[in-house]
């Protein structure tokens, strides 16, 4: 998988393919790492331990401090492929790392955003130095 | 992308807090595309609400640091002034109360508003600031000229340590331009005067402009009161960060000048206002009203005014809340004759992120295109959206009071 890091770290699992982007903040449960907006096409969802692909990230910047709080408490995800960079989950994925490095989440934008919805499970390497 | 201060603040000449606080700085600044960054003269922080143990223990790895440039602090999750209001677990408070000591302790100011712009520091036009929370970013943008990206939790607070932002977004000329026009001159004079207008309209301008920096055209004036009602409701049902209207907001462009690009326009109607106004606000035949909230965003000394005009001297027999800036209230210092006709009065919070209402109380009426929002999300409690009059009305005679013939 060809992908240019936001936030580089090794991260590998299935992927969850969210059909539509997804603001973290009122979006996820930190507790249970549940897709918990009623309205997102994969409410209900778990984000636990899965490489999400996502066409892009929404809504509040708050969704920074949730998706950091996702890590922390060890609900976050593997990792996060994105068709498009976002500012506020690499934040968080940033931040997160700073603050658990035993923790790490990479975020990521793939270069082939299609081939990623297919891949079933994704292997993400950081670059070689 | 880094100069030779950026540097030695990265490699800790600074101090370890500092170092973390650049790392996040050119963190941002990488996955923006940002070449360099840029100084700026003021900071706003929100991430001293509550959001979790890690807000925390970001808010705590920083002590030691101090802020490098005048920085003001958004709403909490506590009312220091009014304790009593505050209905969360104990646990929870203290917490949220190490978070904004952990804030002041790096010489933030304790503010706690979400419109620092009202009582405490205006930026100039031009000037580059790195302000958090969606409202007052658009106000700033749109209302002072002064130039903010979209920042929230984390880098917030990073760049009012370091004094530096990425020079990406709203920072640069070439992303402040219209790229969609609102036309709203077919819409009645009488109509275009009332707050609850701004607000609606807000809901419209924000759902409809996706990425892009609207311009509205065809409003004759504006207090920045609606102004700012009409920023808070746009960042709310999108991302819009800067707005123009023409002939009133410091950057518009003229009417000429659209006229002479080919950007999508939509006209707005009172169809599309009404369709709006519906889709934030509950079925009002749903259940009994049990509360009424004003103030999100923070009231100014104005609408403080006006609220105590609309009363009339009637005291309320529902719970009516009203939320501002404990530096506003001061200045005003009429709060005296709101308490005695049993409003509450809540400040350094806001009723929408703050559990202070009793969740089986019924539904709530707000004039907060946002809190009508983003409360039944965050509280549980079901919105009806309505004009300060008609939030005064029902308040004072404990029923659901609309009148629909306004929107016209």
């Amino acid at each position: 998988m060809d992908v240019t890091f936001l936030v580089a770290g090794s991260g590998s699992g299935p992927t969850l393919v969210l059909d539509e982007p997804l603001s973290f903040w009122g979006g996820v449960d930190p507790a249970s790492g549940m897709i918990i907006d009623r309205a997102h096409p994969q409410a209900g969802s778990t984000i636990t331990g899965h490489i999400m692909v996502m066409p892009a990230g929404r809504g509040s910047s708050s969704s920074s401090s949730v998706l950091a709080e996702c890590i922390r408490a060890g609900t976050g995800p593997a990792g996060i492929v994105l068709g498009e960079a976002d500012p506020i989950l690499a934040l968080g994925a940033l931040v997160a790392a700073e603050l658990y490095p035993d923790r790490i989440c990479p975020v990521a934008v793939a270069d082939d955003y299609e081939a990623a919805t297919m891949a079933g499970t994704i292997d993400l390497v950081p670059p070689a130095g | 992308m880094l100069d030779d201060d950026d540097r030695a603040m990265l490699h800790g000449q600074a101090g370890p807090q500092v170092a973390l606080a650049m790392r996040i700085v050119s963190g941002l600044a990488r996955a923006s595309g940002a070449r360099r960054l840029l100084d700026i003269s003021a900071a706003h922080i929100d991430g001293c609400l509550y959001n979790g143990q890690a807000s925390l223990d970001f808010a705590k790895r920083l002590a030691g640091a101090r802020v490098r440039v005048p920085t003001t602090l958004n709403v909490s999750s506590l009312d220091l002034l009014h304790p009593d209001l505050i209905r969360s677990d104990p646990e929870t408070q203290g917490r949220a109360r190490q978070l904004m000591d952990a804030y002041t302790a790096i010489g933030a100011r304790p503010t706690w508003t979400c419109a620092p712009y009202q009582e405490l520091t205006r930026p100039a036009f031009g000037d580059h600031i790195a302000w958090a929370e969606s409202s007052a970013i658009v106000f700033a943008n749109s209302v002072l000229g002064a130039r903010t990206g979209r920042y929230g939790d984390f880098i917030d607070a990073a760049a009012a340590i370091t004094g530096r932002a990425p020079a990406a977004g709203l920072h640069l000329d070439e992303n402040r331009r219209t790229g969609i026009i609102f036309d709203v001159s077919s819409l009645s004079t009488g109509l275009k005067r009332r707050d609850a207008f701004f607000a609606v309209l807000g809901l419209v301008v924000g759902a409809r402009s996706g990425g892009l920096v609207p311009a509205i055209v065809g409003v004759e004036t504006a207090t920045e009161d609606q102004l700012k009602i009409l920023g808070a409701a746009a960042a709310s049902a999108g991302s819009v960060g800067l707005f123009h209207m023409v002939g009133i907001t410091p950057e518009a462009p003229t009417a000429s000048q659209l006229t002479a690009c080919t950007l999508p326009q939509i006209m707005v109607t009172t169809d599309l206002l009404s369709a709006a106004r519906q889709r934030i606000s509950a079925d009002a035949g749903a259940g009994h009203l049990g509360s009424v909230h004003l103030g999100t965003p923070h009231y100014s000394a104005n609408q403080l005014d006006h609220l105590l005009d609309t009363l009339g001297g009637r005291a309320v027999r529902l719970s009516l809340y009203v939320s501002t800036g404990r530096d506003v209230l001061k200045t005003w210092g009429r709060d005296d004759e709101l308490a005695a006709l049993g409003v509450t009065i809540v400040t350094d919070t806001c009723t929408y992120v703050t559990s202070i209402t009793p969740i089986d109380s019924g539904m709530a009426m707000t004039d907060s295109a946002k809190w009508a929002y983003y409360a039944p999300g965050n509280i549980g409690l079901q919105a009806v959206f309505g004009s300060v009059e008609e939030c005064v009305e029902s308040a004072v005679t404990g029923h659901l009071v609309k009148r629909d013939d306004q929107w016209t």
